[in-house]
């Protein structure tokens, strides 16, 4: 039994949590933070698939949670909502088919992931980073024009979904499936690497001449890759828009692409639980520089000498973080993890858990 | 038809901006292989020096006229623009590239940097826009049925004038020769005796300082200074850049005029929140069909 305990404890913790939850022992604040969490470990693991194992240089990825946000939340619209007319479905349903429009957001993310994934059998670095560029501002500029879903003015109503699934049971609901489709992306992503598939992606990483010389049908791979990637991102979107009610083209601008990269090259190139320890770490920081009593504390030297001067957290966060991760660059160029797992670093946790 | 020319002389202008940045981010893509994710905040960087220099110029210590101000303004935008990129280069990137570090890496610390100068600014300076003081007075030329302006023709002018001087150091100068020299292959450089960071300082000094015009040129413009003014068209510079063939000067000057005319067409045909959407779709199909960019030399893989 030693070698599930981690997996039990995972298990346990979650479950710690959702009762915690349900029984107000924590409050609301701390559950969207832990959702928020879940959320950044989908990003920054599925982007870490594209950008760590495969070695691509994207920077788009907020383009595919786009996708999945929109879909998922047009879809749970129509089944669920009355903003377009009468519900398709009762609301009894609703606990079965969430998780089947989390999904079909996600395959519809993992199908315009051919926008980026469809160039990149001819092109690699600095040119593949380009592209995905131009397909997140495509991506936004198209929905920005779309009006029957709001245009830039965004679209809501998903709430209507979770407030019919709290009809059905009183819980927390939304960190319920945060906390499921974490596991299952992690799981996902797991099991992916150790395929044969996953090896083709490492090889393709290695060197992508190599690869094709040794019968590795590397344009497949690629595609397969970037699906899986933009799919759990497009679960990620899903599960986003459910929980803040609420989804805008502007708010999967660039900079959220960027708060992925930052995640997965914070916690290593190629590393999975890199990329977890730094979404956590990442998340974390930011809700802790949001207050604005500790900015205000970090800065009094500051603002000691220049009274006049009164920063606000909100932007101090974005001069903060950068500025940290500029130093850890420099200091740990290859990330938190480098691109070892957790179990290169401490052999010793492998007796704990069997994870496949 | 004076539509048609009223509209060429906008995307000339817009043209001439993208081109100018995109002047920048090639030169040192060219160099070093670094996407310098920065020279869009450094382009707004050069517009705030811009909008200080001048109105401390035209203040009361001082107490210049508008024309001298100008004249003034000029060189010493571009001297400390270039001061700030130099800046950057040796407290970011220089210490990464003694390392040894991944290049990836390195772009990322690019992007951090970038944020850190957006919003410091935005912390310093606070959210408010700032107003650009007028140091050229405008003039307004009819032809026909085109209207022209002096500064039209100025920023037009400037690009132009830029990309030749440009073309000139890098292809025909010592410096450029040694640029290009780096680019082909950096570890050979120091053993042909060629001081390789200073040729990278000087990189940083002409693409910053640059990017620094561009930012007075486009406040003179568009007189409304804000902290993230340079980031959509930073963005947009890098990929007309790219369209025209990163590292080569001639493919950043077309790529930038080609983004131009894309974006000023699609606004006089279809409602101007299509303007994205337009030109990045012609940039991605063009990027398809020509992977390394209009003038870009395919990389060949050593195997």
């Amino acid at each position: 039994m030693k070698k599930y305990s981690l997996n039990v404890l995972l298990v346990l913790f979650a479950v710690g949590l959702l009762f915690a939850a349900h029984y107000r022992v924590i409050d609301s604040y701390i559950q969207i933070v832990a959702m928020t969490i879940g959320i950044n470990i989908m990003m920054s693991t599925s982007l870490n698939l594209v950008n760590g194992n495969m070695g691509e240089f994207t920077c788009g990825h907020a383009a595919f949670m786009c996708v999945g946000a929109y879909v998922s939340s047009i879809l749970s619209v129509l089944c669920f909502g009355s903003k377009f007319g009468d519900p398709l479905l009762p609301a009894a349903s609703v606990v079965l088919v969430f998780p089947l429009i989390l999904l079909i957001g996600g395959v519809v993310a993992a199908v315009s992931s051919l926008l980026v994934s469809v160039p990149s059998f001819k092109t690699r670095d600095d040119y593949l980073a380009i592209i995905s560029i131009a397909v997140n501002y495509m991506i936004i500029s198209a929905l920005e024009n779309m009006d029957f879903i709001g245009g830039s003015r965004g679209f809501q109503g998903m709430k209507d979904t979770v407030w019919s699934m709290i009809d059905i049971f009183d819980g927390p609901w939304m960190l319920f499936w945060v906390i499921t489709f974490t596991f299952f992306t992690i799981w996902v992503i797991r099991r992916f690497i150790s395929s044969t598939y996953g090896k083709g992606v490492n090889a393709i990483c290695q060197d992508e001449v190599a690869a094709e010389i040794m019968s590795v049908n590397t344009n497949k791979i690629k595609i397969i890759n970037f699906m899986v990637a933009a799919g759990l991102a497009g679960c990620a979107g899903g599960l986003y828009a459910h929980i803040i009610g609420y989804v805008n083209p502007q708010s999967f601008n660039i900079l959220k692409s960027t708060e992925a990269m930052v995640m997965v090259y914070l916690g290593g190139m190629g590393s999975l639980s890199g990329a977890v320890i730094s979404a956590i770490l990442f998340t974390c920081l930011l809700e802790v520089l949001r207050s604005q009593a500790i900015v205000d504390a970090l800065l009094s030297p500051v603002t000691l000498m220049f009274p006049d001067w009164e920063p606000s957290a909100g932007v101090i966060k974005w001069v903060m973080i950068p500025l940290l991760l500029v130093i850890v660059m420099q200091f740990r160029p290859e990330g938190i993890m480098g691109n070892r797992e957790l179990s290169d670093v401490f052999p010793w946790l492998k007796k704990f858990y069997r994870f496949k | 038809m004076d539509f048609i020319i009223q509209n060429v002389l906008n995307a000339l202008q817009w043209g001439s901006f993208y081109a100018l940045i995109a002047l920048g981010y090639t030169l040192v893509y060219g160099v070093l292989r670094l996407i310098n994710f920065a020279h869009g905040d450094i382009f707004m960087v050069g517009a705030y020096i811009a909008f200080f220099v001048s109105g401390f110029l035209l203040g009361p210590v001082i107490g210049l006229s508008p024309a001298m101000a100008f004249a003034v303004t000029v060189p010493l935008t571009m001297a400390l623009t270039s001061l700030v990129g130099v800046t950057l280069e040796r407290i970011a990137y220089r210490p990464l590239r003694r390392k040894g570090a991944h290049r990836l890496y390195v772009v990322i610390t690019a992007l951090m940097c970038g944020l850190i100068l957006e919003y410091s600014n935005l912390a310093v300076l606070g959210a408010s826009r700032l107003k650009f003081p007028e140091l050229i007075e405008k003039q307004i030329w009819h032809l026909g049925g085109v209207t022209l302006t002096n500064l039209k023709v100025l920023v037009i002018a400037t690009a132009i004038v830029v990309f030749l001087f440009l073309q000139w150091v890098v292809t025909r100068t010592r410096v450029g020769m040694a640029m290009r020299a780096i680019s082909y292959d950096k570890f050979a450089i120091p053993l042909m005796g060629i001081p390789s960071d200073n040729i990278i300082v000087f990189t940083f000094i002409l693409g910053s300082g640059f990017a620094g015009l561009a930012g007075l040129l486009f406040a003179m413009s568009y007189p409304v200074l804000e902290p993230f003014m340079g980031m959509l068209i930073g963005w947009k510079a890098f990929i007309a850049a790219v369209v025209g063939g990163i590292g080569d000067i001639k493919g950043a000057f077309v790529g930038g005029f080609l983004l131009g005319f894309i974006e000023v067409g699609v606004v006089t045909v279809f409602p101007s929140t299509y303007r994205d959407l337009f030109a990045f779709t012609i940039l991605l199909l063009i990027l398809w069909m020509k992977p390394t960019g209009l003038f870009g030399m395919p990389q060949s893989t050593k195997i």
